[in-house]
């Protein structure tokens, strides 16, 4: 196992939500579930973060903040759309101002549904993107190595 | 040759002031001050040569006219300040200009033809070094001030700023004549003379407030010279004092004799002394004279004149050593470093910031004199030399910095590294000078600190708490010069090379001392000490080792500048996900507006505010003044 | 003490730092009824920081870093080295404005008000360290602190108002509640991550081994209070350190205000006496 994956830092960021999944990702984090057990830290600030977490849909509003929040991390990262609104706007996706899921913005790597989604749920989509980080990060080393080898 | 010397650093600038005053044209200034300050250097760094034996060595200097030329310059001054403080309707000055005008004459008509001095100057390692700071730093201010004057005077010409006079030709003579009189009070041995060369530099230093001669230049003015009468007036009764009692008007013989006798005199000149370097409650002087250009600022208001002060203490520290006058003098002192570097956390206007550090540095040195130990005084010594070096370099850069940005608000400072970065850089290096290791001030901080332990503990807590206000706003000044909170461009032209030339040497010099700091102190500092106590301090080789080590890491950091960010990618600054424009440097709130990001300082005015500090200070320092009067009355 | 201890701590000071770490982390942990991260957790952190890319905003910002670390390792190098205490504590506060530089030159709000509170927590804490010294100086005869090490017995029976004022002001250097106003390790403070909010990768790992060093050379601090003695010494420190913990999981953080004034009235009231009550010892 690499480190990426003994690390994930994460920055959660609520959309357009009714905050369910909002606070599940809290319970995840609380002495029941533990998720820092894997070495997960919610740190609140891109710069930091390896995972982004988004739960809720993306509207007009957020739109630009959520490709703010995206562009301001650090290669590698990966995209976890946990909850049915960030996977496809949920029950929100009639709204005149809903564009849809977090795919409509940014290039997502993993869809967790649920409604609300449960913590079990979180940990296991924490899980799954840790392994695509490692792949990136391979992905970038290759593409370095290719690059140097070219010049 | 000695004596030669000392006549040619007192009389040369004299008569360059009189050229300069006499000759009154704009294109000659240049042409006379550049190489007359040339010239002044290297007489300057002959004293070194002077210096080698490290014996003091006394000078006759017998003269028949100069006693007489002294007493009619000393008259027609008076008669002059008389006029200008009774038109002002200042009485207390009026007063205070009569009384001393009296005294000094019904003095020499009475017992003048008794009164003489064996040797009327002298030099010692003590007054080398200060003529050294008189000579080369205050040499490189006048030299920066050819460029910044005319800059200022056409600068105003632009702006429909309030029109100041230009009367440049007298303002460079007064500097002239100034340090003519600093090298007088340096290497005067008879206190008739030395008190003669106090009182120029005292009006000078009031000519030069007024300089501008708006309302406000002028009341700060007389306000500066009552305080310095004040100590001038305290001056003379001390020599009379002298006289009546010991029947001698000698520094040197002053200083031979059993401390117990002289106590009086000692405390009427120290007086003086306190009142000169700005010392709490007379500080506001000080702050006030900043209105004057800065080159005077930077020459007679940090780097020089009020040196005279704390030199004239610290020539006392053998005396004071363990009296209750050294001790209440020490407090005064270390009232006034502590609230000097606390007024300096609320302000905002960085001449003021320097003023109060100033004042507290000035106290520092007091302290120092009035604890009067071996170790203190090397300590005391360290610093002046240092103070002035940074200092004059502080100011010289806020002033250049004032013309290019049009303010000399610390907050409107953002982005000076890119802004000017060279000015930023000097900048950088003289506010590193003043608090941060392996620096010269943090070195003679040190070396304050273990005096103190030694003798009084209890001094050293609240040396400690100055000193960690200290390191805050330096810090916060710093931060805001390299912190880049917009795109900026570069707008350093139109500093003309004589400025760049005066900057950049402090800037040399503020680096080199720290560098060659340890041989500077065992040539011209511990043979001082040891003639006067017999025994000397240092930092340990171990220790000055370790700071050679950090001083060469520092000189790794102008890499800072080289630095193009190899394998870094640039991202906007994080304004929780809400950034606009193409930078980011902008974000858009809650109301759908774009606004730009702006970042200020802490001045926690409401725990550190400059009126009740100063109140608390005046407060304990004249209680402590009262205590040395009436101590003194009691003797 | 000599220079061998000092090019130990160089080397050593990391992994033991990291460990520390790591057991604070478990510990808070566990008083927080969680089972927490493994031991070796920071370890993972800096070596995944490592491996990321480094995003700036100005791209001289991570030289200051870099001379914090180099700073903080000089710091250490000389205490356990046995030098001269008030140059070790120069040396740190010189490590600890090259930090807060670094924060200024950063230039974001939160890494700017960041580097203000860093500068205040300067100040706060800076009384109380020298008036130790001072202390010691007074009880040893020396600043050395191979001599502070030698004396016979422990410095805490004549300082024990020095060694309040310092226990005080150790929240501040370990970036704890509840002074840590500056930057936290706990996840989400008001000011996102403060001075640090703008380091990432490399420069970050850079910061955190720094702070691994950090914590060894203020727990040696600690240490010098029992030094008479290596077991009891060690002892006490790890006992200090527990305390720290359970103060850092008992209290919210504070403002500004408080922290300033509550660090320096302990230090006055407290390292004053104490002081006092040396000087009358002296005699």
């Amino acid at each position: 196992m690499g480190m990426l994956s003994r690390s994930p830092w994460v920055i959660h960021y609520d959309g357009s939500s009714c905050n369910g999944c909002d606070i599940e990702v809290l319970a995840a984090l609380m002495p029941r579930f533990d998720v820092e057990r894997f070495g997960v830290v919610n740190t609140g600030n891109p710069k930091h973060a390896d995972i982004f977490l988004l739960t809720g849909s993306i509207n007009e509003q957020n739109k630009p903040v959520v490709l703010n929040i995206y562009n301001q991390m650090p290669e590698p990262k990966v995209v976890l759309a946990v909850g049915i609104c960030a996977t496809s706007g949920g029950i929100f996706r009639e709204c005149y101002n809903v564009l849809g899921g977090a795919d409509k913005v940014l290039p997502v790597d993993v869809y967790v549904p649920g409604c609300s989604v449960r913590p079990e749920a979180i940990i296991d989509a924490v899980v799954k993107g840790v392994g695509i980080l490692e792949e990136k990060r391979a992905a970038l080393r290759n593409n370095l190595k290719s690059a140097v080898s070219q010049a | 040759m000695a004596s030669y010397l000392l006549y040619f650093l007192i009389l040369f600038p004299l008569s360059v002031a009189l050229i300069i005053v006499l000759v009154r044209k704009e294109a000659l200034f240049p042409v006379i001050i550049y190489p007359a300050s040339a010239v002044l250097i290297a007489a300057s760094c002959l004293l070194i040569g002077l210096s080698a034996g490290g014996k003091p060595m006394l000078i006759p200097a017998h003269f028949s006219w100069v006693e007489q030329a002294m007493l009619v310059i000393e008259g027609a001054m008076s008669a002059y300040l008389l006029f200008l403080a009774i038109k002002q309707r200042d009485w207390f000055v009026s007063f205070l200009v009569v009384v001393q005008a009296a005294l000094l004459f019904w003095f020499h008509f009475n017992f003048g033809h008794s009164a003489h001095a064996e040797a009327n100057l002298f030099i010692d390692l003590f007054s080398v070094v200060m003529g050294l700071i008189v000579g080369v730093v205050g040499t490189l201010i006048a030299v920066f001030s050819v460029g910044y004057m005319r800059d200022m005077h056409h600068h105003v010409a632009d702006h429909a700023a309030p029109v100041v006079p230009d009367n440049r030709p007298v303002f460079f003579g007064i500097i002239f004549l100034f340090l003519s009189a600093m090298f007088g009070v340096c290497f005067s041995n008879n206190l008739f003379w030395l008190f003669f060369f106090w009182e120029i530099t005292t009006v000078c230093s009031f000519l030069m407030i007024r300089y501008k001669r708006d309302t406000v230049s002028v009341k700060n003015a007389f306000w500066a010279l009552r305080w310095n009468l004040l100590g001038g007036l305290a001056f003379l009764l001390g020599i009379i004092f002298l006289f009546h009692t010991q029947h001698t008007i000698e520094l040197d013989k002053l200083l031979a004799l059993p401390k117990a006798l002289v106590m009086l005199p000692i405390a009427l000149i120290s007086f003086a002394g306190l009142t000169k370097s700005a010392q709490l409650p007379f500080s506001s002087w000080l702050v006030g004279a900043m209105v004057a250009p800065t080159p005077v600022s930077a020459l007679l208001h940090s780097s020089t004149m009020v040196k005279a002060g704390v030199y004239i203490v610290l020539r006392f520290a053998t005396s004071l050593e363990g009296t209750l006058l050294g001790m209440l003098i020490a407090l005064v002192g270390l009232v006034t470093f502590l609230i000097g570097s606390f007024i300096c956390i609320s302000q905002n206007d960085a001449k003021k910031v320097l003023a109060y550090s100033t004042i507290a540095n000035l106290g520092l040195i007091i302290l120092c004199a009035g604890i009067g130990t071996y170790e203190a005084v090397w300590a005391g010594i360290l610093l002046i030399v240092f103070h002035a070096v940074s200092k004059g370099l502080l100011f010289l850069c806020v002033g250049s910095i004032e013309h290019k940005l049009g303010s000399r608000q610390i907050e409107d400072m953002s982005g000076l590294i890119v802004r000017l970065p060279k000015l930023a850089f000097m900048l950088e290096i003289g506010i590193a000078g003043m608090f941060l290791a392996p620096f010269g001030m943090l070195i003679s901080k040190w070396a304050v600190l273990r005096a103190i332990v030694d003798s009084n503990p209890l001094f050293a807590i609240f040396l400690i708490y100055g000193s960690a206000a200290t390191l805050f706003f330096w810090v916060k000044w710093l931060g805001k010069i390299i912190n880049v909170e917009k795109v900026y461009t570069n707008i350093e032209t139109g500093i003309c090379r004589g400025q760049w030339l005066a900057m950049g040497s402090l800037a040399v010099l503020t680096l080199a001392i720290c560098a060659l700091f340890a041989p500077f102190a065992a040539i011209f500092i511990e043979p001082y000490i040891i003639a006067l106590y017999g025994h000397s301090m240092s930092l340990g080789a171990g220790n000055m080792a370790v700071m050679t080590i950090m001083l060469s890491m520092m000189a790794f950091f102008p890499l800072a500048f080289l630095d193009r960010g190899r394998g870094v990618k640039v991202a906007p600054p994080y304004l929780a996900g809400a950034n606009v424009g193409e930078l980011g440097q902008q974000f858009r709130d809650s109301l759908g507006g774009v606004k730009a990001m702006h970042m200020k300082n802490f001045y926690m005015e409401a725990y550190f505010s400059e009126a009740r500090l100063m109140r608390l200070g005046v407060l304990l320092t004249v209680v402590f003044l009262l205590v040395i009067i009436a101590v003194g009355g009691l003797q | 003490m000599n220079i061998f201890t000092g090019i130990a701590f160089v080397f050593l000071a990391p992994l033991l730092g990291g460990l520390v770490a790591g057991f604070d982390r478990k510990i808070s942990a566990r008083l927080q009824g969680r089972i927490g991260p493994p031991l070796f957790q920071p370890f993972y952190d800096v070596g995944k920081l490592l491996q990321k890319e480094n995003l700036v905003v100005r791209k001289s910002q991570r030289l200051y870093m870099e001379f914090f670390l180099v700073l903080i390792i000089l710091t250490g190098a000389i205490f356990f080295s046995g030098g001269d205490l008030l140059l070790v504590i120069f040396a740190f506060t010189m490590a600890g404005v090259f930090f807060a530089l670094g924060g200024y030159k950063a230039s974001s709000p939160y890494s700017f008000i960041g580097a203000q509170r860093e500068v205040l927590q300067m100040m706060s804490y800076e009384p109380a360290v020298m008036l130790a010294a001072v202390g010691m100086y007074m009880v040893t005869g020396s600043f050395q602190v191979a001599d502070i090490v030698a004396y016979p017995q422990p410095l805490i029976f004549k300082l024990p108002g020095l060694f309040l004022a310092f226990f005080f002001i150790l929240p501040i250097k370990f970036r704890k509640s509840p002074f840590d106003l500056a930057t936290s390790h706990h996840a989400h403070q008001e000011l996102v991550k403060g001075i640090t909010t703008e380091f990432s990768g490399r420069t970050l790992a850079l910061i955190e081994i720094a702070h691994w060093y950090e914590y060894i050379f203020v727990l040696g601090i600690g240490y010098l209070f029992f030094a008479s003695n290596v077991w009891l010494g060690l002892v006490m420190t790890l006992v200090i350190f527990e305390l720290l913990l359970v103060v850092d999981n008992a209290t919210a953080r504070v403002r500004w205000q408080a922290m300033l004034g509550s660090a320096w009235v302990v230090a006055l009231i407290a390292g004053g006496l104490n002081i006092i009550y040396l000087m009358l010892l002296r005699g």
